[in-house]
């Protein structure tokens, strides 16, 4: 534990291996980023020179038009997930808890895939993306009631809602003419293939607003950890913070539904992860932030590469990968007793 | 009563959960540097008005007055700086270790730029020495025995340095040594440290022999209240209780000490024939 105090009364407390937790991890999105943009299969030639504003039409078209949106939806979606699934899991106190499990992220899709069955731009698709989650977390609040938000019945009656939720949202596919429905079909698993700043930017707004708050409440989410009493005795304003912040998660997941399609697993993933890396107790924000952002942008990665010649939806590569570390996560949970 | 001085009170306060009325018309005082124990059967609403009194329930009627203003008026970080509580069978965070758990008790004393300051280290290293877990400070929560664990809540407790603490049955799932030893603790702090201390007991000879004053509760109201000596009387444990018994002097520490009667047994049962 570093503890830092600058003149004035401050003071500023640290865990290095966080820090290094958290610098390694920008380094890994960074790298591979880079790779993103100067490409595996067909390198740019010269990425600097194109961003500095040089280069021919071609290489400018790829790189500015296909190749960085796509890096920074990727970057955005992956950033959104990591941070929500940490607020929500840290706020329900249930590794489980995750805006996946608890249907937030089909209840998106279905918004969104009304605005593609009825037709409409990103815009709507993202209104509606955003309103579906908003509606789909209220449904559930109402369901459960104030007083059982820790605990199996969150998750339960979440898995109920995402059931219930994939029904709709497969009539909705059978109600949407061919093309459309095709279409709707590979967004409904995730995929960040031909998207452009038109889906990239309005995540990227609502992440510049949201995160820097939800970060500031961290000290006060791991108070929440320690159960709603506890916390309320020292000093955090519990029942008006837990709305706040759940609204929060759900905004972000939304968006990132609306950017990328509901991509499974990884706002589940990230924060285990990441607390595994930093092992220090608490929602560890900012590690699961930057680790939701890195694991987005290698699983595209692999999405674009693995299959020579063809690219696979990002979506079914996160849901390997997080549907593995579910199964080994209840295993390991039932073991200790905890789940 | 009122002629004692009082930081926190609760008046004519009805308390209830969402169908159910626990209280109404219920009215306590703390005494101030009191070791105050509320006592009474299952269900009598003793952990309920505890809660009112830690403003974790808001009385649906009446008040809870601290320092002779509404509690519920006052800001949560405010009423964080003056009454503690620790309620009954908290969980710690998975992993986290003993120093953790016990700075976490700073939290209404900082801030996103005030995150440990002198101070903040200086008062949690003395709740860990005072509850006797300084030599635990690194290990994990989870690792510990009940009693240990219990001590460590209270350090934390402690560190949150309040003037006020409020304890929801401290020795619940605890065995008899470790009972005493978390009361042996609480009395130290009372005395030494001058801090209002209220508890929720089961064990009336426990409440009996630790509480400077005590409040005898039955079916949502205060029976009688005062000194363990004029309160723990054969009349009020059979009132409050419905338990016949005899009360006779504590050998250890002359405070009253109930021993329940024994069923009158005929003389003819299980006799050989």
């Amino acid at each position: 534990m570093i503890v830092l105090r600058p003149p004035g009364g401050r003071s500023l407390r640290l865990r290095p291996r966080a820090l290094a937790v958290g610098a390694a991890l920008t380094l890994l999105a960074v790298v591979l980023g880079g790779l993103t943009l100067v490409g595996v299969d067909r390198p740019a030639p010269d990425v600097p020179a194109i961003l500095a504003g040089g280069g021919n039409p071609a290489d400018r078209f790829i790189l500015l038009d296909l190749r960085l949106p796509r890096l920074a939806t990727a970057l955005g979606v992956g950033a959104a997930l990591g941070l929500a699934g940490a607020v929500c899991q840290s706020l329900l106190r249930n590794p489980l808890g995750s805006p996946d499990v608890l249907g937030f992220t089909q209840g998106a899709a279905t918004g969104a895939l009304v605005v593609v069955v009825l037709g409409g731009g990103s815009l709507a698709l993202g209104g509606a993306a955003v309103a579906g989650g908003l509606a789909t977390g209220l449904l559930g609040y109402a369901l459960v009631g104030r007083h059982g938000l820790a605990g199996h019945r969150v998750v339960l009656v979440g898995i109920g809602v995402t059931a219930i939720l994939s029904g709709v949202n497969g009539y909705l596919l059978t109600r949407a003419p061919l093309t459309d429905a095709a279409r709707a079909a590979l967004w409904l698993t995730g995929s960040l293939d031909g998207r452009g700043w038109v889906n990239a930017l309005p995540l990227l707004a609502a992440l510049a607003v949201l995160a820097p708050a939800i970060l500031a409440s961290g000290r006060a989410l791991r108070m929440i950890e320690l159960g709603d009493h506890l916390a309320t005795a020292l000093g955090v304003p519990v029942g008006r913070l837990r709305p706040l912040l759940l609204a929060a998660a759900v905004a972000l997941v939304s968006l990132a539904a609306a950017a990328a399609g509901p991509v499974s697993f990884v706002a589940l993933t990230a924060p285990h992860l990441a607390r595994r890396l930093t092992r220090a107790p608490g929602p560890n924000l900012l590690p699961a932030t930057l680790l939701g952002a890195a694991l987005l942008v290698a699983a595209d990665l692999v999405a674009q590469h693995a299959i020579a010649g063809q690219q696979l939806p990002v979506g079914v590569v996160t849901g390997v990968i997080g549907g593995s570390h579910l199964v080994w996560l209840l295993a390991v949970g039932r073991r200790s007793g905890r789940l | 009563m009122q002629t004692v001085p009082s930081r926190l009170a609760g008046r004519a306060m009805t308390l209830a959960y969402e169908r159910r009325t626990v209280a109404e018309n219920l009215t306590v005082a703390v005494p101030d540097h009191s070791f105050t124990i509320i006592i009474g059967p299952n269900a009598c609403g003793k952990s309920t008005l505890l809660r009112a009194l830690a403003r974790l329930l808001r009385p649906t009627a009446g008040a809870v007055l601290l320092d002779g203003g509404d509690i519920q008026r006052r800001p949560t970080r405010e009423v964080a700086r003056v009454v503690g509580m620790l309620p009954q069978s908290s969980v710690a965070p998975d992993g986290i270790t003993v120093a953790d758990l016990v700075a976490r008790g700073r939290h209404p004393h900082q801030g996103l730029l005030r995150q440990w300051s002198r101070d903040d280290e200086r008062i949690v290293a003395g709740a860990m020495a005072d509850t006797g877990v300084a030599d635990l400070a690194d290990r994990p929560v989870d690792e510990l025995s009940g009693g240990q664990r219990q001590r460590v809540w209270i350090a934390m407790a402690l560190a949150q340095q309040t003037p006020l603490l409020l304890l929801d049955e401290p020795t619940t799932y605890l065995d008899i040594a470790h009972q005493v030893e978390v009361l042996d603790l609480c009395a130290r702090l009372h005395e030494e440290q001058g801090r209002t201390l209220v508890a929720v007991l089961h064990d009336l000879n426990q409440a009996a022999r630790y509480a400077t004053h005590l409040v005898a509760m039955r079916d949502g109201a205060v029976v009688a209240a005062g000194e363990p000596r004029q309160v723990v009387t054969a009349a009020l444990v059979k009132e409050v209780f419905g338990l016949p018994c005899r009360v006779i002097d504590d050998p250890e520490t002359g405070t009253p000490l109930v021993v329940p009667a024994a069923p009158r047994r005929t003389g003819n049962r299980h006799q050989p024939a």
